[in-house]
């Protein structure tokens, strides 16, 4: 054990782990929205709109992360109207090119909990609103959706944790995340165990908080 | 379509080759993790505190850290332990394990944390009455666990088994950062050598996704041949 090394990679790593949260956030957010709006694409009765709902979340639940991202990151750069376009500057950075991999694939399978949870509400609630007389976009917003989140909490929890640790796929691609200094550290020094330790620990205290801030909100919104 | 030629003017060949890597390594991991799950699975429904703790961390550490970490940790500590062995045995020269070991062998731990906790929740689910039921038949220990336990274990099991060898299958794309020849790897050559990123990216992800879609088909035969009699 290399005491000394572990006390001064330990500043790099934490620091590291600030990029890997803002990668983490940020992707679950814009994925958020990209599986709530492809959720609702699969529950529509057109078989077209239904079907490409379904391909959306097969393709980037069929392959793997590492694939999306060399794709958005390496591949889109080779077309050349792209290039011309302002989506550009974004699509130059690895840091932005992480983020659009991250949140299609949290997309694709945050659609499949909440469509599995929209799938799940009774019918005799949608039901009940309708005999009071509320409009459809009202026990939509009001009440099915309320319904949906608790329903796919659970399931978004370990979406959540499996979404941290995809996060470290972003090394990759040049970006200096937790996994990225590790992996920095560990192939100047030649220390793998040392740096394991405490970079894996900082991804189980990460874990460990997220796995805790589910529960409490599974506590809050329990009927 | 010319860049898919078998042969040296194509990548065909290479990418077949490339895909049976992938294959390769992904069973093997899987066979490692039945080992892990083997042996951790009576860990954690024992009743002793110790096993318990013990198959619990390695369920919750595996399962906590990123894969890519777990890769690099054999990667570069690989070699390393294996001569530390070595030494003890008065071998000092330099060994180097090769890439599909150590690949197989870090997907295989990891696969084998998720296959712990598929075996536990099907063991647990399996009725009370089930074990009893094999007391009174006087069934001695073997004869309850491979007739009565292990058959309908695997009927639960394989649904989520199936959900563990999809996980399995993706993360073989992660050895690839080893520079073991599999499917992202050649990829990656070929990406490189014709400059064609788009193409050969998006040709892996088609390849994966043939891999899913055949082994689902599999699988589901699987499970309708250890469902049978339900």
């Amino acid at each position: 054990m290399d005491l000394e090394l572990m006390i001064n990679s330990f500043p790099k790593l934490l620091s590291a782990a600030v990029i890997t949260l803002k990668l983490l956030s940020v992707s679950l957010i814009i994925g958020l929205f990209i599986g709530l709006l492809f959720a609702i694409l699969r529950l529509n009765k057109n078989i077209l709109i239904n079907k490409f709902a379904y391909g959306y979340s097969y393709i980037f639940r069929g392959t793997p992360l590492l694939v999306q991202i060399f794709i958005i990151y390496f591949g889109l750069g080779q077309i050349e109207y792209l290039r011309t376009t302002f989506l550009w500057v974004i699509l130059k950075e690895p840091y932005w090119c992480a983020i659009i991999a991250f949140a299609l694939n949290t997309g694709a399978y945050t659609s499949e909990i909440l469509r599995s949870a929209f799938q799940t509400i009774k019918p005799g609630i949608v039901e009940a609103g309708q005999s009071l007389g509320i409009s459809s976009k009202i026990i939509f917003y009001k009440i099915q959706i309320p319904i949906a989140i608790r329903q796919s909490l659970p399931a978004y929890g370990n979406e959540i944790i499996l979404m941290m640790k995809g996060t470290s796929l972003a090394s990759t691609v040049t970006i200096m995340d937790l996994t990225g200094v590790a992996k920095y550290i560990i192939s100047t020094t030649f220390k793998p165990i040392e740096v394991f330790i405490l970079a894996g620990g900082i991804y189980l205290f990460m874990t460990f908080c997220i796995h805790n801030l589910i529960q409490l909100l599974e506590k809050k919104y329990k009927y | 379509m010319e860049l898919l030629a078998f042969g040296d003017t194509g990548w065909g060949d290479e990418l077949f080759y490339a895909t049976l890597m992938t294959i390769a390594v992904s069973i093997t991991a899987m066979i490692i993790g039945f080992v892990f799950a083997a042996i951790f699975t009576p860990l954690k429904l024992s009743k002793s505190k110790l096993s318990n703790f013990i198959a619990n961390s390695y369920t919750t550490v595996i399962r906590g850290v990123p894969e890519l970490l777990v890769i690099y940790l054999f990667f570069f500590g690989g070699s390393g332990a294996v001569m530390f062995v070595a030494s003890i045995f008065g071998y000092n020269e330099y060994i180097e394990i090769n890439a599909f070991i150590t690949g197989a062998f870090a997907i295989g731990i990891i696969s084998g944390a998720y296959s712990t906790e598929v075996f536990r929740g099907a063991v647990q689910s399996i009725d009370k009455g089930q074990f009893e039921a094999a007391n009174v038949l006087g069934l001695g220990k073997f004869g309850k666990f491979f007739k009565i336990i292990l058959p309908q274990t695997l009927r639960l099991a394989i649904p989520n088994l199936s959900n563990v060898w999809q996980i399995t299958l993706k993360d073989t794309s992660l050895i690839s950062v080893t520079g073991l020849v599999e499917i992202m790897r050649q990829s990656y050559i070929a990406a490189g050598s014709t400059r064609d990123p788009l193409f050969f990216y998006s040709f892996a992800a088609v390849l994966y996704l043939l891999l899913t879609f055949v082994s689902m088909k599999l699988i589901n035969k699987l499970e309708v041949k250890y469902s049978r009699g339900y």
